[in-house]
């Protein structure tokens, strides 16, 4: 109990400062408007000088970007040419061959179930009138994957040879990982244009950080034996890496591969933006015209492709050893494609799938939403109001009040209590950045609509875990449930939400609160799986009762993992919030947003770096008082 | 595989290692140097170092079994890792086939180990990506043989440990007997002169641990390596050993053959491991015979003959003949001194 007095003086001290400090310290409250750091003009400028001026010696800056795009359009146009265009004369391949070849991976990887949900998924792209455009993205997957990957390997490798290299990474990848995609977005719109080649960048740029991670990581899990082997028959570092260290730790590496395919394919729909065309861009262009039915279709399809792709990645990482032996797949490629181009010569519609044939169930969802919105549109409309008057806005108005300087000390004061002064100087250093930046009032924004969906996840989720891990069956299904609506990319959260609730704060909190609740489900549910059973026996052998035994036991030892599942939750939260800026948030997200049609790369960055801040902050301190408990309960760090 | 058997030296042992030191931690060498060879363990680990191996020395003879015997954290893992030099000992020499392999530059070392050394891993350490063929074929192909060759070499040595058949097995699809097997194939594949064993048979159940002494003890006198093997097991040491040394702390606490250290243990500690091992297993007759005085009895044993062995004879006999290598008659062996040994231990 002693522990919590210094808790409860800085709480009563954060107050009285809070209601009686406007009078005394105005400027603890709106950061001087002289002292504001032009650091968006600063970016600017940096940009323009790289692109105009910066100079190597013997090239131009300018003269790298293009060398990169061209290094990565060459590719790219070879592929999209096979898939969607055609070239030198030539057809695209037909979409039968395309078919008929992801079933044969399918086969590949996991037989003849995964054969025909993989080739189940394509033919209901088809089907559906997405063909044209779901190529278009599956090129630009084709391209950024390899990339992704194999840069990722590089980085991951470079930091378990080098400690020194492996240290000055890790913060790096931090901010990768938390910076919302749409901010870098804007430099790279500047200095590599508007287009597919630019999406292909970003997107690897956003899925090499967790594949350097994952890469590192699944190294250094490789047990010191087979290191020790190697040495001992005498491998050199080339054997070394590729015959022993790699091998050992593909399991690992292959959830990274899976890892930057699935972000890959929520990137280049982001990326659809600065130009990726394809489903993206479908998405983009329904929202804006407010099209529902067209938006949900290019939902469905780009549903329909994560889960092939999912699946496929997830059942190559584990050994199949009935799999027939690789040329047998090889003929058969072959054969599926020289097949399907003489049947494209003699009937068109193999070539293309027949757009008498297509099915669109555009118009039946603008008819239930039409018909929702007749029929329901007063009580949507009043649980709306009723959440936006009595929570929301009073919670925002709160926060947007908060002085800077006290909730700087304040979170410095946790800092301290939970993780020593390095904890404290970081947390209180990284508010006051945010207030010197001058967007306080967005940040706040963020922050309350971010704390408001993550506290209904955690509402949401937490009783759902529960559940879940008292009930092996429920499990089951909570988890196919909530694998699936990982695999999603975030903008197919958007499309429900605003179907039902049109723009604004409420809706942007509906899609957060689907897209983070996972985590929130997921960490519960396994933290308590993890209880020590003989704990739980002991319980019982006392006599306790199962709500004894849930309240007493599991729920405290638990309490670390389920602390996890809350920062994960946040993070989800931050990143799927700066997306819900296309339906109209006025936060930091919209602040990147904004930046992104300007091409103001200055203010997309700052804006993208304060989120980025408050995610760190975020995570810092949830992991250090994660890390408290655990030490508390001897469960070692 | 040419050179094969340099000899050692006229009168050093295969290998010798001198006043060995290993300080975990950030320059444990010069911390070592700074604190001298007398400093409390307590000493080193007040500035963040751990002393995982202290002033060892060792030596091992050609065609002999060297045992290693300590609990975990003893260090003899990291004795044994010391002299591959898979972890760079703080200080001290350790001499193969007379050469300090201090002195030995990286790729020198890579060779001695392709060529001259052989490791069996207390978890297997078998690459889960590679059949039992392919495994075992490892350490050949590192060196660069032709896969023709490589695989008809480990054809030989998969049949050796009694694995015959299971050459396109995956390791996860063989029983843990079976994968030390392949385990202690792949080290004899690139026939090494030194053989190290860390805890090769600690992973396995008791039953199997015992099969796989056996089939140890045999392959060994069929190959006649020199090995260094390391057990946290007395009775295993005492079972395989022709000298083992006893670790505890860092430091050997004491060192020689199992029936100096069962009939001598230099300190309580190693008395609490010898305690309850049976002495006739361990004694030889030549250590309790008498001279040969008196009617010549009509049977006869070998002085190194354990006692336990000859114990039967004396269900007839008062007592027996004991013979040396010459087989000379060296001394009497009575059953009053059996029986009280057999008893007494």
């Amino acid at each position: 109990m002693r522990g919590l007095i210094p808790w409860v003086v800085a709480v009563l001290a954060f107050w009285a400062f809070t209601r009686f400090g406007a009078t005394l310290a105005p400027w603890a409250f709106d950061w001087p408007r002289a002292a504001i750091l032009p650091a968006a003009r600063w970016i600017t400028a940096f940009t323009k000088w790289l692109l105009n001026e910066a100079h190597f010696g013997l090239f131009t800056f300018q003269d790298l970007t293009r060398a990169i795009s061209a290094v990565i359009g060459a590719p790219y146009r070879v592929v999209t040419g096979l898939l969607s265009e055609g070239f030198a004369g030539l057809p695209p391949l037909p979409w039968i061959a395309v078919i008929g070849l992801a079933g044969l991976l399918g086969h590949r990887a996991g037989g003849w179930p995964l054969a025909l949900l993989v080739s189940g998924c394509f033919l209901f792209i088809a089907v559906f009138g997405k063909w044209t455009s779901a190529m278009i993205t599956l090129a630009s997957i084709l391209i950024a994957v390899p990339i992704g990957v194999a840069g990722g390997l590089a980085l991951g490798l470079a930091a378990y040879r080098w400690q020194i290299f492996a240290r000055a990474i890790t913060p790096v990848l931090d901010l990768m990982q938390t910076i919302p995609v749409f901010a870098y977005l804007v430099p790279i719109l500047i200095l590599f244009g508007f287009g597919p080649v630019a999406a292909v960048i970003a997107t690897v740029i956003y899925a090499m950080p967790p594949m350097t991670r994952i890469t590192l990581l699944a190294l250094r899990r490789v047990p010191d034996e087979l290191r020790d082997l190697g040495h001992m028959i005498g491998c050199n570092r080339q054997q070394m890496t590729w015959r022993v260290m790699i091998p050992a730790a593909k399991e690992g590496l292959m959830v990274g591969v899976n890892q930057v395919i699935m972000l890959s394919l929520n990137m280049v729909i982001i990326a659809s933006m600065i130009g990726a065309g394809g489903l993206g861009f479908d998405v983009l262009a329904a929202l804006r015209r407010l099209d529902f039915g067209a938006g949900l279709e290019a939902g469905f399809a780009i549903v329909a492709l994560a889960i092939a792709l999912d699946r496929v990645s997830q059942a190559l990482a584990h050994e199949r050893p009935q799999a027939l032996p690789r040329h047998v797949y090889l003929k058969a490629g072959l054969a599926t494609i020289a097949l399907a181009a003489v049947l494209a010569l003699i009937l068109p519609a193999a070539q293309t799938y027949p757009a008498g044939a297509q099915l669109s169930t555009g118009t039946f969802w603008g008819e239930v939403v039409k018909w929702i919105n007749i029929n329901y549109f007063d009580t949507l409309e009043a649980i709306k109001n009723a959440l936006l008057i009595n929570l929301l806005i009073p919670f925002k108005r709160f926060l947007i009040a908060l002085p800077w300087a006290g909730v700087a000390l304040l979170l410095a004061f946790c800092g301290w209590r939970l993780g020593g002064w390095r904890l404290a100087a970081l947390s209180g250093g990284l508010v006051v950045a945010i207030a010197a930046t001058g967007l306080w009032e967005e940040a706040m924004t963020t922050v309350y609509l971010c704390g408001i969906s993550v506290a209904i996840a955690m509402l949401i989720g937490l009783p759902i875990g529960i559940a879940a891990a008292e009930k092996d069956s429920l499990w089951r299904g909570v988890r196919l449930a909530i694998d699936t609506l990982q695999t999603l990319p975030s903008f197919v959260y958007l499309m429900p939400a605003v179907m039902l609730f049109r723009v604004g704060d409420f809706t942007a909190m509906i899609a957060v609160v689907a897209y983070a609740i996972a985590p929130a489900i997921r960490y519960t549910a396994l933290g308590l799986q993890g209880v020590d059973p003989r704990l739980i026996e002991a319980g019982r052998a006392m006599g306790c009762t199962r709500w004894q035994i849930l309240t007493r036991i599991k729920l405290r030892l638990a309490l670390p993992e389920i602390m996890l599942g809350l920062n994960q939750t946040i993070m989800f939260a931050l990143s799927m919030l700066v997306i819900t800026a296309l339906v109209g948030t006025r936060d930091l997200g919209q602040e990147v947003y904004i930046a992104l049609t300007k091409a103001n790369p200055g203010r997309g960055l700052v804006a993208g770096l304060c989120v980025a801040f408050i995610a760190i902050i975020a995570d810092r301190l949830i992991s250090a008082s994660a890390a408290r408990a655990r030490q508390k309960l001897g469960l070692g760090t | 595989m040419t050179q094969r058997d340099d000899p050692a030296p006229d009168g050093m042992p295969k290998l010798l290692c001198r006043n060995l030191w290993k300080i975990f931690g950030q320059n444990g060498a010069a911390t070592l140097e700074a604190l001298g060879p007398e400093a409390a363990p307590a000493q080193f680990a007040a500035r963040g170092h751990v002393p995982a191996v202290r002033r060892v020395d060792l030596a091992v003879n050609t065609g002999e079994i060297f045992v290693i015997m300590g609990l975990s954290g003893s260090g003899k893992s990291t004795l044994v890792r010391c002299l591959s030099r898979l972890i760079e000992p703080s200080a001290g020499e350790i001499w193969f086939n007379g050469r300090n392999l201090l002195t030995a530059s990286e790729s020198e070392m890579r060779e001695l180990r392709r060529h001259k050394m052989g490791m069996v891993f207390q978890h297997f350490a078998l690459l889960p990506h590679m059949t039992v063929l392919q495994n075992v074929a490892f350490p050949l192909e590192v060196q660069g043989i032709a896969r023709a060759d490589r695989e008809a070499k480990a054809r030989e040595m998969v049949s050796l440990v009694g694995l015959g058949g299971r050459e396109d097995a995956y390791p996860r699809q063989l029983s843990g007997g079976q994968q030390q097997r392949v385990g202690i194939a792949r080290s004899l594949a690139a026939d090494p002169e030194l053989w190290f064993l860390d805890e090769p048979f600690s992973a396995l159940d008791p039953l199997i641990r015992r099969e796989m002494q056996d089939e140890f003890l045999r392959l060994q006198s069929v190959l006649k390596k020199t090995i260094v093997f390391i057990t946290h097991d007395f009775d295993e040491a005492i079972r395989l050993a022709d000298q083992i040394a006893i670790m505890k702390d860092g430091l050997v606490v004491q060192s020689g053959t199992p029936e100096e250290i069962v009939l001598h243990p230099a300190t309580d500690y190693v008395a609490e491991f010898t305690r309850a091992v049976p002495r006739a297993k361990v004694v030889r007759v030549a250590s309790v015979m008498r001279d040969a005085t008196g009617p010549t009895p009509a049977a006869q044993v070998a002085a190194t003959a354990k006692v336990a062995d000859v114990a039967a004879q004396f269900l007839t006999e008062d007592s027996v003949c004991v013979l040396d290598a010459e087989g000379e008659i060296c001394g009497h062996l009575h059953r009053a001194d059996v029986v009280s040994l057999m008893l007494g231990g």
